[in-house]
C-alpha cells in the first residue's frame, strides 16, 4: 500500500487547518452560509435533510486496518456507530456537527487520509479494480497510476472550478470491475507490442439525466506521458464545457456535441502545447509509488485443497471467493447486503473485526468495491474457514456476491437532499423476497437509485429501479439490460412506474418471466433480455 | 489610500490603462480585458506590447479564467495577469498558482487571512504556472 512521505502529510495536514480557519471563520459569522457552501462542499460536506453529511475519500478503495479502525472511531465518536460505503468506493457519515468535522479530519490526517475533492465541481477521488493487485486476471496493478492521479488532481489549480463534477476510473484488466465506460475518464492498462504498459484512454460515459458509454479516444497512450494528457483532457473540457445548464455540463455532453474524433483532435492539439512543459512526472517517481505497491510475500506452495464438507461454508466460498494470482490463495468478499439491512452500511464492531481479519489473513489490506461490498484480497485458502467463522458471527458471511440481494441503492430520501424517493426500503424488501431464489437466478444485479442523478447506478443495472416525484408521490420505474461491466450497456425503461409495493410485484414477474424463458441454467437474466428483447418482459409486468 | 478590493503580488508600479475588450484591442494597446469565453491564445501575437491583461469571473465557480491565465504564462507573458471580479479569498491559491498576480474583487480582502491562505501549503502535487516545484522533483533530489 502507498505510505504518504513528509510532502502527502503536510499537504492533508494544511488541508485540515485551511478547513478549520473557513469552519471558523464561518462559526464567528465572518462569512456567511452562501458563502461557507461552496468551501465545505469542496471537503465533501454536505447539508442533508437531517443533519451534516462528511464524504470521506478511500482512493482507489484501498484501506489498511488500521485506517478501518479509524474510520470505526470516527463513526462512534462523531456518528452513530456506523458508516456508509458507497458507490464511489467512498465512505459516508450521516450525523456531523459542522463545528466537530475539523478535528474529525485531524483525525483522518493521522493515519493519512482525507475528504479531499469528495464533492464540489473538480476531479473527485479516483476509483479502481476492487480486485487490483490480486486478479488472476489483471494485467498490472492499476493503483499506483491512480496513486499518480490522486496527486496530481489534489488542489489542481487549473481544474478546481470545471464546469461540473468529474470522476475517473483505472483498471488494469479485460475484466472490468471498475465501470470505466461509465466514468468521465476511464483508462485500461493494456500492453503494445513491444510488451511495454500504457493506457487505453476512454472518455465521456456517465450516468445521470442523460447517459452515456465512454468512447475510446486514444488506443495506447505511453505511461511517461499520462499526467500531460490529463491535463490536455482537462483543459479543452475547462475550457469548452457547457456551462449554462447543470445538466449539460458533464464532459459527455462535450464529447458528444463534438463527436469523439473531433474532441480527440482537440485533445491532441492541446497536448502537443502542454506535453512539451515537463507536466510529467519523472520515471523515477513512477516507480518509487508502484514499489509500495508490491504485493504482499505469499507462499506459492502453499495448499489449495481445502475442506469443504460443511455445505454452507461451501456455498460461501463457491460465491463470494474469486481466484488469486498466486496459487493456494483466494479473493474474499465481505457482503455489506445481508437481506433486510441497508445496503452498504457497517456498524463501527464490524468494521474494527474486518480489520482484525484483514491484519490477520489478508496482509493488512481492505477494498471498498463500487457495489458497496468489501474485500479482503489476499487470503490463503487454508485460512477461510476460521475467517467464515469469525464472519458468521458477526453477520457478515451472507453468501450473495452478485445475486438478487447483493443490491446496490443510493441512501435515497431517507437522507438525501437531492432524492425524490426512498432507494433503502425497496433494497430491502426486494432483498428478502428473492434471496430465498437467488442461487437459482445466478448472476443478477439489481441497482436502486432515488432519483436521476444515478448515484445507485441503475442505468447500469440488469435490473435497474429509478425513484422520481409524481404528483408528490414516490414513483418507481422499473428498467431492464444494463452492464456496467466489459459487456457494458444502458438499461431501458420496461413501461409505467409504480409505488412502492407494486415495484417489489413487478421485479418478481421479471424474474418469474425470465425464468420460463432462459434457455438454461447459466443464462444470466442480462443474457435473456438481450436473447429475447423487451416484449416478453412488458407482456409478464403489463400485460 | 489602500484600495482593499485590489491585491497586488508583483513590485512593479502599477499599469493603469483601461483595459479594452478582447474584439476591440488593437494594435499598440497596453492592456485588454478577456472575457470568460475569450480565446486567450489570441492574444499570443501580441504579447510583447502587454502591459497587463485582465481576467474577468462573473462568476468564481466559473473557472474558464484559470485556464486562460496559465495559457498565457506557458506563452511566456511576464505581463500582470489581473483576476477581476466574483473571487473569493479561499480561491487564492489557486489563482496564484495558475499564473495570476494581482486580483480585483467585488469584495474587498482581509489582509490577515490574505496572508494566511497564501503560505497555506508548503509543497504542492502538480506543476503549474508559478514554477513552484512539484513534491516529485523535490522527491527525487
Amino acid at each position: 500500500m502507498y505510505k504518504y512521505d513528509e510532502y502527502d502529510q503536510a499537504i492533508v495536514d494544511a488541508r485540515v487547518e485551511e478547513f478549520r480557519d473557513q469552519v471558523q471563520r464561518r462559526l464567528n459569522n465572518e462569512i456567511s452560509e452562501d458563502a461557507f457552501k461552496p468551501l465545505r462542499l469542496m471537503n465533501g460536506l454536505y447539508l442533508q435533510l437531517h443533519a451534516y453529511m462528511l464524504r470521506v475519500a478511500i482512493p482507489y478503495g484501498t484501506l489498511s486496518a488500521r485506517q478501518m479502525r479509524m474510520l470505526a472511531h470516527i463513526a462512534r465518536r462523531y456518528d452513530r456507530g456506523y458508516a456508509h460505503f458507497t458507490t464511489r468506493q467512498n465512505l459516508q457519515y450521516n450525523w456531523m456537527k459542522l463545528e466537530e468535522t475539523p478535528d474529525l479530519l485531524a483525525d483522518l490526517a493521522s493515519v493519512e487520509m482525507h475528504a479531499f475533492q469528495t464533492s464540489g465541481n473538480c476531479i473527485r477521488n479516483i476509483s479502481s479494480d476492487q480486485f487490483a493487485g490480486a486478479a488472476a486476471d489483471e494485467i498490472a496493478d492499476p493503483r499506483p497510476y491512480a496513486e499518480l492521479l490522486r496527486q496530481w488532481s489534489t488542489l489542481h489549480p487549473e481544474f478546481s472550478f470545471l464546469p461540473r463534477k468529474f470522476k475517473i476510473a483505472v483498471t488494469g484488466s479485460d475484466t472490468d470491475r471498475a465501470a470505466i465506460q461509465l466514468h468521465d475518464i476511464g483508462l485500461q492498462l493494456i500492453r503494445n507490442d513491444a510488451g511495454e504498459i500504457g493506457m487505453k484512454v476512454l472518455v465521456g460515459g456517465g450516468m445521470g439525466r442523460t447517459p452515456l458509454l465512454a468512447h475510446v479516444i486514444r488506443d495506447y497512450l505511453p505511461m511517461a506521458d499520462y499526467l500531460s494528457y490529463m491535463e490536455a483532457i482537462l483543459r479543452v473540457y475547462n475550457r469548452h464545457g457547457r456551462r449554462d445548464n447543470i445538466y449539460k455540463a458533464r464532459i459527455k455532453i462535450l464529447v458528444n456535441d463534438l463527436g469523439p474524433a473531433e474532441f480527440a483532435a482537440q485533445v491532441e492539439a492541446e497536448w502537443a502545447q502542454m506535453k512539451p512543459l515537463g507536466l510529467d512526472a519523472p520515471a523515477a517517481e513512477l516507480a518509487r509509488i508502484v514499489a509500495q505497491f508490491a504485493p504482499p510475500a505469499l507462499d506459492a506452495d502453499a495448499p489449495a485443497d481445502i475442506d469443504l464438507s460443511d455445505a454452507g461454508f461451501a456455498n460461501w466460498v463457491a460465491v463470494n471467493t474469486h481466484p488469486h494470482k498466486v496459487p493456494g490463495h483466494a479473493i474474499v468478499t465481505i457482503s455489506l447486503k445481508a437481506p433486510g439491512e441497508i445496503p452498504g452500511d457497517a456498524s463501527a464492531d464490524q468494521m474494527d473485526l474486518i480489520a482484525d481479519l484483514a491484519e490477520q489473513y489478508a496482509g493488512d489490506e481492505i477494498r471498498v468495491t463500487h457495489a458497496q461490498n468489501l474485500v479482503l484480497p489476499h487470503v490463503r485458502r487454508a485460512d477461510l474457514f476460521t475467517l467464515w467463522q469469525a464472519l458468521v458471527g458477526a453477520g457478515l458471511a451472507t453468501a450473495n456476491l452478485d445475486r438478487a440481494s447483493d443490491i446496490i441503492a443510493c441512501p435515497g430520501l431517507d437522507y438525501c437532499t437531492l432524492a425524490n424517493a426512498r432507494s433503502i426500503p425497496i433494497a430491502q424488501k426486494l432483498a428478502v423476497k428473492l434471496a430465498p431464489q437467488e442461487a437459482d437466478l445466478g448472476e443478477l444485479k439489481i441497482k436502486i437509485s432515488g432519483c436521476i442523478n444515478a448515484c445507485g447506478h441503475h442505468h447500469a443495472g440488469h435490473i435497474g429501479i429509478l425513484g422520481v416525484d409524481r404528483k408528490g408521490d414516490e414513483n418507481y420505474q422499473l428498467l431492464l439490460g444494463g452492464s456496467g461491466a466489459e459487456d457494458a450497456s444502458l438499461a431501458k425503461i420496461l413501461g409505467p412506474g409504480f409505488d412502492e409495493d407494486g415495484i417489489v410485484v413487478a421485479v418478481e414477474k421479471v424474474v418469474d418471466c425470465y425464468k420460463a424463458l432462459r434457455s438454461d441454467p447459466a443464462e444470466r437474466l442480462l443474457d435473456t433480455y438481450r436473447r429475447v428483447g423487451a416484449a416478453p418482459f412488458k407482456e409478464a409486468v403489463y400485460g | 489610500m489602500a484600495d482593499s478590493h485590489l491585491l497586488r503580488l508583483r513590485d512593479d508600479a502599477v499599469h493603469d490603462a483601461a483595459a479594452v475588450a478582447l474584439a476591440d484591442h488593437q494594435q499598440g494597446d497596453t492592456a485588454v480585458q478577456l472575457a470568460p469565453a475569450d480565446d486567450a491564445r489570441a492574444l499570443i501575437p501580441h504579447l510583447a506590447t502587454l502591459h497587463r491583461i485582465d481576467i474577468v469571473f462573473l462568476k468564481f465557480r466559473d473557472g474558464r479564467g484559470f485556464s486562460s491565465a496559465r495559457i498565457l504564462r506557458e506563452a511566456g507573458f511576464t505581463g500582470e495577469i489581473r483576476a477581476v471580479g466574483d473571487l473569493k479569498i479561499d480561491q487564492l491559491g489557486f489563482l496564484v498558482r495558475a499564473g495570476f498576480d494581482a486580483v480585483r474583487s467585488d469584495l474587498p480582502f482581509d489582509p490577515a487571512v490574505v496572508t494566511r491562505t497564501l503560505q497555506r501549503f508548503a509543497h504542492v502535487y502538480m506543476k503549474a504556472a508559478d514554477g513552484r516545484p512539484p513534491v516529485w522533483a523535490l522527491r527525487g533530489a
